[in-house]
């Protein structure tokens, strides 16, 4: 499944939607914690995380996962925003608990 | 050498928004490069970390960044307050991070052993009171 055809199920609000949407998502990776996610977050895989902060979006772009998924109705703060648009950074999100939210993405892959 | 590229990156001290704006540079331009993904992944993991770990800890820094066909070299240079204990401090889950720091995500105590995990070689030089200084190889 690429970025593109997650964002077309409309299970999430798109908050960025990036500028590589074509890119495949190949897993989902959930964590709050920042240096666990940067250390174990697979590359191409869709990160969920309650972290709405410009520090989400900064390991996003360097652990090179595909997306990021802001669940449980928390918010992208407006710096997390535009760095996302700065970054290309597809950044969607949900009202849906962390463990729901992923479940959704892993059942399409 | 000929061929090596020569990056300098001067870090802010205590400003989150800008954290990772260096890293994020250096990846942007290995990928240019052409440099293989996995290569551009452990660089900008291992950097980022170090850079988080400046504005955290450090009072901010240098980071000297040196790009050859065959490997990257990363020198992080900060005059914080040194590590007191550098096997305490290696190990996963150890902290010092205060806690509004910890209220932004970091402070897990994954940032030295990211950084060891991700590169090929990693040293760290520290003087209490003077500064520290890490030095990391990511070899292509």
């Amino acid at each position: 499944m690429t970025v593109q055809q997650l964002i077309d199920k409309q299970l999430f609000h798109v908050v960025n939607a990036g500028d590589d949407t074509d890119r495949a998502v190949t897993g989902v990776f959930c964590c709050d914690l920042l240096s666990i996610a940067m250390g174990k977050a697979p590359a191409d895989s869709a990160w969920v995380t309650v972290m709405g902060n410009v520090n989400t979006i900064a390991v996003a772009t360097l652990a090179d996962v595909a997306c990021v998924i802001i669940a449980e109705g928390a918010a992208l703060d407006e710096v997390g925003r535009t760095r996302a648009k700065e970054q290309g950074v597809t950044v969607l999100s949900t009202d849906e608990p962390i463990f729901g939210a992923a479940l959704r993405i892993h059942e399409l892959l | 050498m000929a061929d090596a590229i020569r990056l300098t990156y001067e870090i802010s001290p205590d400003d989150f928004t800008r954290a990772g704006e260096a890293s994020s540079d250096v990846k942007s331009k290995l990928k240019r490069l052409g440099v293989p993904p996995e290569a551009i992944r452990k660089v900008s993991i291992a950097m980022y970390e170090g850079e988080i770990n400046m504005v955290i800890h450090a009072d901010g820094g240098r980071i000297t960044v040196e790009i050859t066909p065959e490997k990257i070299l990363m020198i992080l240079a900060d005059k914080g307050p040194g590590i007191p204990d550098i096997e305490q401090a290696m190990q996963a889950g150890w902290s010092t991070a205060p806690d509004e720091v910890r209220s932004l995500g970091f402070g897990a105590g994954m940032g030295l052993p990211n950084m060891k995990k991700y590169t090929d070689e990693m040293k760290i030089d520290t003087v209490i009171g003077v500064g520290t200084t890490i030095t990391m190889v990511v070899n292509i």
